[in-house]
């Protein structure tokens, strides 16, 4: 289990944009017989004051009985509660006009947990949330008892998990409770998890549970740190498209949502973009939100040949193939005048003498 | 098939309890196949993948397979001709009773099935249960004429 000490942290807000066919969400488990399907996924993982708080809301769309989503949480939450009205939303028109719809989903423990600690358990509208503790065979085999379907990569992907965080959120959705609330297919109930912790860190490999090797993952994350943050990812999957310091309306306007007041009048926001193969998606995002501070590979989950530090693509700087390719006409720029000299002076005539 | 995956079938087949003394090793050159007298192989599973997928027997061994499952889910192992593996691709059972050649396993539970090879040629074995075959639970029973040698 990764050992973290306190220090400020990082606000992570990942918006997942699922295509229908995925169905889905951040933790890739499906219902009983995989006729619900979660068309998105929109967490915000934020930190401020030594605390985190983890909102996240799936939507889903389907006419089966319950649908279920494991999350991994990177420490272990103090109280998990409904997430505001709309701040995911806002976060999306920050960097995209069309709202994004966002929905949740909510897991009810039906049996005993086995060799699983449950943390917490708590029911968001038609949301049951269980917060549990364990490794990836204890996690999973609760998973099962209690109606989970589990994809064929979810050993390995719960154990990729485990080994750094034996913490997990679990997310189950009911339909039936859906529809005697009110609640249909698009609808969607965010709940936010408050978790002291010492660094933040996005799961992206989650993204791809369940997902075959043709499948891409897509989604936006959105990171809302206290200064300009260091990241590091596994692979080229993972962008970033805009790094600046968030404004003060954007901070009002999430201040203002229900059970956010909590949002500082200072942060520096990143958005970030996910765009890769499902296999390809191995790792997860590493943040270092204090100044000089190194993310760490324990955080991406690989191993120091596959970090890819991220950096903003600046729109006044060029690109690295820009500069390699200004390079490269440098060179044969000289060269070409190199040659172009020699030539001449082989080709000068003689000078003429003689009577 | 990657090479820590040839190291681990090798050696699995090469721990194979052979019950006249029978045993494979990961040395070069071909295989020898398993039998005719009865035999036992050890399939574990872990992160959805058999730990055995190329298994050479000769004709009318029977083959009795150990099936340890390391993962949190069920998986089972479906030995068989392609009418079998038809049934359970297309099925919907999510467990079965025992047959010889069929069985399911529960997470983290062992069972046993057996088999007898009756036919030369190759013997699909699988695991049938949704996205598992795709994800690559899949291995070949290839049985032979020639009797094993010692």
């Amino acid at each position: 289990m990764r050992y973290r000490t306190p220090l400020a942290v990082v606000i992570a807000a990942v918006t997942m944009m699922l295509t229908p066919a995925a169905a889905l969400a951040c933790g890739g488990l499906v219902g009983e017989n995989g006729s619900i399907q979660l068309g998105k996924t929109t967490t915000l993982a934020a930190y401020t004051n030594g605390v985190e708080r983890y909102v996240t809301a799936f939507e889903f769309s389907g006419s089966g009985k319950s649908v279920g989503s494991i999350v991994p949480l990177p420490d272990v939450p103090s109280s998990v509660d409904r997430g505001g009205r709309w701040t995911l939303q806002r976060l999306q028109q920050e960097v995209a006009p069309p709202p994004a719809a966002v929905a949740a989903t909510a897991a009810r423990a039906e049996s005993a947990a086995g060799d699983v600690d449950i943390v917490l358990e708590k029911e968001i509208d038609a949301l049951d949330i269980t917060v549990l503790k364990g490794g990836g065979d204890e996690v999973g085999r609760w998973a099962l008892d209690n109606g989970f379907f589990l994809p064929p990569d979810a050993p390995e992907v719960l154990d990729f998990y485990a080994s750094r965080s034996q913490v997990f959120m679990a997310a189950k959705f009911d339909a039936g409770r859906a529809a005697d609330l009110g609640q249909g297919a698009g609808d969607s109930t965010p709940i936010m998890a408050t978790i002291p912790t010492d660094n933040p860190w996005v799961p992206l490999r989650i993204l791809g549970l369940g997902r075959d090797g043709e499948e891409r993952v897509e989604a936006d994350v959105f990171l809302l740190t206290d200064e300009r943050p260091a990241l590091l990812a596994g692979g080229p999957g993972v962008q970033v498209k805009r790094s600046e310091q968030a404004s003060s309306l954007l901070l009002s306007d999430l201040r203002s949502d229900k059970g956010m007041k909590w949002v500082p009048d200072e942060m520096w926001l990143s958005y970030l973009q996910v765009d890769a193969a499902a296999p390809a998606l191995d790792y997860d995002l590493a943040v270092a939100a204090s100044a000089g501070a190194e993310p760490s590979l324990i955080d991406a989950g690989i191993g120091p040949a596959a970090a890819v530090p991220l950096a903003p693509a600046s729109p006044l700087l060029p690109t690295t193939w820009t500069i390699w390719a200004l390079i490269g006409l440098a060179i044969g720029t000289a060269v070409f005048a190199g040659l172009t000299i020699r030539h001449r002076r082989g080709w000068m005539p003689p000078t003429p003498v003689g009577p | 098939m990657r090479l820590g995956w040839r190291v681990l079938t090798a050696a699995a087949v090469a721990s194979a309890v052979a019950a006249g003394g029978q045993s494979m090793t990961a040395s070069a050159g071909p295989p020898v196949a398993l039998g005719p007298e009865p035999v036992t192989v050890v399939v574990e599973i872990e992160h959805s993948r058999f730990s055995v997928d190329e298994i050479p027997v000769a004709r009318g061994t029977t083959v009795r397979f150990v099936v340890v499952n390391h993962d949190p889910i069920n998986h089972e192992l479906i030995v068989g001709p392609q009418a079998v593996h038809d049934r359970h691709r297309d099925g919907t059972e999510r467990r079965h009773r025992p047959k010889p050649g069929e069985v399911s396993v529960p997470a983290l539970e062992r069972r046993v099935t057996s088999y007898t090879f009756e036919s030369t040629g190759t013997v699909e074995m699988a695991c049938h249960l949704p996205g598992h075959y795709d994800y690559g639970m899949r291995g070949e029973v290839t049985v032979v004429d020639e009797p094993s040698s010692t």
